[in-house]
């Protein structure tokens, strides 16, 4: 939630189970559980547990219970049934590979807790509700006082005082706001150590007993805190993202597949999505977003161009290059490199300015490309080139 | 006149002997630059020599580099491990503008070092930006000078490439630009459109200001209700991503549609409402200032 104030940065999302462990990790109380990959897995957990279970869908989607992705079972042979119903399951085009198998909680009372970056107040900001348990845009939108936001000055942290305060907005009685107060300050303490853009607890529930748990866990981590946090990469679900943006990731390259017709590689992700607009404005649908990025070398060029390639909607790619610190003439070698070693169906349209043109332009020339120099040129060419294909 | 810097400019290069700082102190020398200093740590004492014969000392901290050189302005090619760390050394050492090209840093340490910045009274552009240009004076980062010419247009943008597609436009068709800005694509920056705006305001030979804005956040918005109250310049807008899907990052790191907010449509709504003239490809951005200008 809370993206109505703008979670920033690239982030990567992680499944519930694994956002369990990360708090479990410093010391917030959550359900015991186990993640399964098949139904005799999950009969197993069930059984071990004892009691009455929920058996959960693992994806990166909300909406996981409306959908019929958590059920709850009383004994381990309905639980391996559930399990046999969710794995496999389609969530909003995602299909379920995992369950979480997780104890089964009396629930008194549903609250929200989240924590995320502001990019208006660039700092961390709290955000809290009484009313947890359901989508809290939905509670911002109705019932706006029922949310309190706080913010975190990150220099210092989250101050005792400051958790107190969310912990009383929250609960009247002191003892449930004593255990509040812990767990917000446990879940300040994974955020960052996590390197987190976001991390949330909806709900966080009071058992029949007392006791304040959290029963589901959303975390996102920011791509740019993984490099110092190697260990959080192994989280990464690559089976909940396009073959293709894998292959990208691993080439260095930011990369979003779309569903139109007209491949687009580009430095720079502003110039990207303007060349994106230009091919809607020239009445043609892109395939997709490609940034190679900076100081691009030829082997980042022929990774992209496989990349585009292997979509079989792609009928034209165009390349739209303004070299700065890219040399338009590694771009050009590239494009040379990657059409010499794989076969590559639909013609491909170029523009190179900038840095080391006149080379390129060359390179280009003599293995039989001819290269455009305005942006507008290439992209109504491209266009045209799809329709036609 | 130009903005943020110029003539007066003594720039320290924080990390002078990498492969992207060497490689940009020469071409920062080229374009006018007075690079007065470099800084590695470890490598104090020796010396970076640029052409015609020019070298540059070095030094293991900023706050020497400042002392012996006077230096007021620094640029950071540091790995991004490194480099919120290197932008709160500048500040504490008094440097007044820090520009930050280092591509990658985590949003949470930026958030520490920003409010650290803030405190000491200095200034940042970036970081993840390409910094920025005052033709035949000065230029701090990457943007490639023979694009640019001197001029009266301001041009300020939270991307690179698109920003050399404008200006270079704009100089093809014989308008100059006082000073060229990318303010950066990170949810976290040290300097917005509004401070852009408000120092193209204060100087005199700005007389129109091109304005390039991504999907993502709401900045361009709060800086369209800015400009009509407080601006007094024309200003040409553009926003790249109006065919993005809500969602799905565009490699930059801010350029992602949260909720209902920060969509293309919503910021090109502003801006008309405001009364920047909006151009729907980056080619009618040369026409609309040229209407503007009068000319």
């Amino acid at each position: 939630m809370a993206q109505s104030i703008g979670v920033g940065g690239e982030r990567m999302d992680i499944h519930e189970y694994q956002a369990k462990e990360l708090f479990r990790a410093v010391g917030i109380p959550v359900p015991a559980g186990e993640v399964a990959t098949t139904p005799d897995e999950a009969a197993r957990i069930a059984q071990e547990l004892g009691g009455t279970v929920v058996v959960k869908a693992q994806v990166h989607a909300g909406g996981r219970g409306k959908a019929g992705g958590v059920k709850l079972a009383t004994h381990a042979d309905e639980a391996r049934e559930h399990a046999s119903n969710i794995l496999g399951m389609e969530i909003k085009g995602l299909t379920v590979g995992k369950v979480l198998v997780t104890a089964a909680e009396e629930i008194a009372s549903e609250a929200y807790v989240g924590v995320l970056v502001d990019r208006r107040t660039q700092s961390p900001v709290f955000m809290v509700s009484p009313e947890g348990g359901i989508d809290i845009e939905e509670v911002a939108a109705t019932n706006p006082d029922a949310i309190l936001r706080l913010h975190v000055d990150p220099r210092y942290g989250l101050l005792r005082h400051q958790a107190y305060r969310l912990a009383d907005f929250l609960y009247s009685d002191p003892k449930l706001a004593k255990q509040a107060t812990r767990i917000v300050t446990l879940l300040y303490r994974a955020f960052t150590a996590n390197s987190c853009s976001m991390a949330e607890i909806n709900p966080l529930i009071v058992t029949a007993d007392g006791e304040v748990k959290a029963i589901d866990a959303k975390v996102s981590i920011d791509d740019s805190g993984l490099r110092g946090l190697p260990a959080l990469e192994t989280l990464r679900d690559v089976g909940a993202e396009p073959a293709s943006e894998t292959k990208a990731r691993e080439a260095d390259l930011s990369f979003v597949k779309l569903d139109g017709d007209v491949g687009c590689c580009v430095n720079g992700a502003g110039l990207a999505m303007a060349t994106m607009d230009l091919v809607k404005y020239y009445g043609g649908e892109p395939a997709n977003f490609l940034d190679i990025g900076g100081s691009s070398n030829p082997d980042k060029v022929v990774a992209a161009l496989e990349i585009i390639a292997s979509d079989p909607n792609v009928k034209a790619i165009l390349f739209n290059i303004f070299g700065g610190i890219t040399r338009c003439d590694d771009v050009a070698r590239g494009i040379v490199e990657a059409t010499r070693t794989t076969r590559i169906d639909p013609p491909i349209v170029i523009r190179l300015t900038g840095t080391n043109e006149t080379e390129a332009m060359e390179i280009l020339n003599q293995a039989g490309f001819s290269a455009f120099t305005s942006m507008d040129e290439v992209v109504e060419r491209a266009v045209q080139l799809a329709a036609e294909a | 006149m130009a903005v943020f810097i110029d003539t007066e400019t003594r720039l320290v290069v924080q990390g002078i002997t990498g492969r992207d700082g060497s490689f940009h102190t020469l071409q920062m020398a080229e374009s006018g630059t007075r690079v007065v200093a470099g800084v590695t740590p470890g490598k104090g004492g020796q010396v970076f020599e640029i052409e015609n014969g020019g070298r540059v000392p070095i030094f293991n901290t900023v706050d020497r580099a400042v002392k012996e050189t006077g230096a007021n302005t620094s640029v950071i090619y540091v790995p991004p491990a490194f480099a919120a760390g290197a932008i709160m050394e500048a500040a504490d050492a008094g440097i007044a503008f820090i520009v930050a090209i280092t591509e990658g840093i985590p949003v949470l340490e930026m958030s520490k070092a920003n409010a650290f910045v803030r405190d000491r009274g200095s200034r940042l552009l970036g970081p993840n930006c390409p910094g920025l240009i005052s033709p035949g004076k000065a230029k701090v980062g990457i943007i490639p000078a023979q694009i640019t010419t001197p001029g009266p247009v301001g041009v300020v943008s939270r991307s690179g490439t698109l920003t050399y597609e404008a200006v270079d436009q704009l100089t093809r068709a014989g308008i100059g630009q006082t000073t060229c800005i990318g303010i950066g694509g990170d949810p976290i920056i040290g300097t917005n459109f509004i401070d852009c705006l408000s120092a193209f305001r204060d100087d005199r030979d700005t007389e129109a200001i091109v304005m390039i804005g991504e999907i993502g956040g709401t900045d361009e918005q709060e800086a369209a209700t800015w400009a009509k109250e407080n601006l007094g310049k024309p200003v040409v807008g553009f926003i790249a991503g109006q065919t993005a899907p809500p969602g799905r990052r565009m490699g930059h790191a801010g350029a992602i549609i949260s909720g209902s907010s920060g969509t293309a449509e919503e910021k090109i709504r502003s801006f008309k409402d405001n009364g920047v003239a909006v151009a729907t490809r980056p080619v009618e951005i040369t026409d609309l200032i040229k209407e503007s200008l009068g000319i």
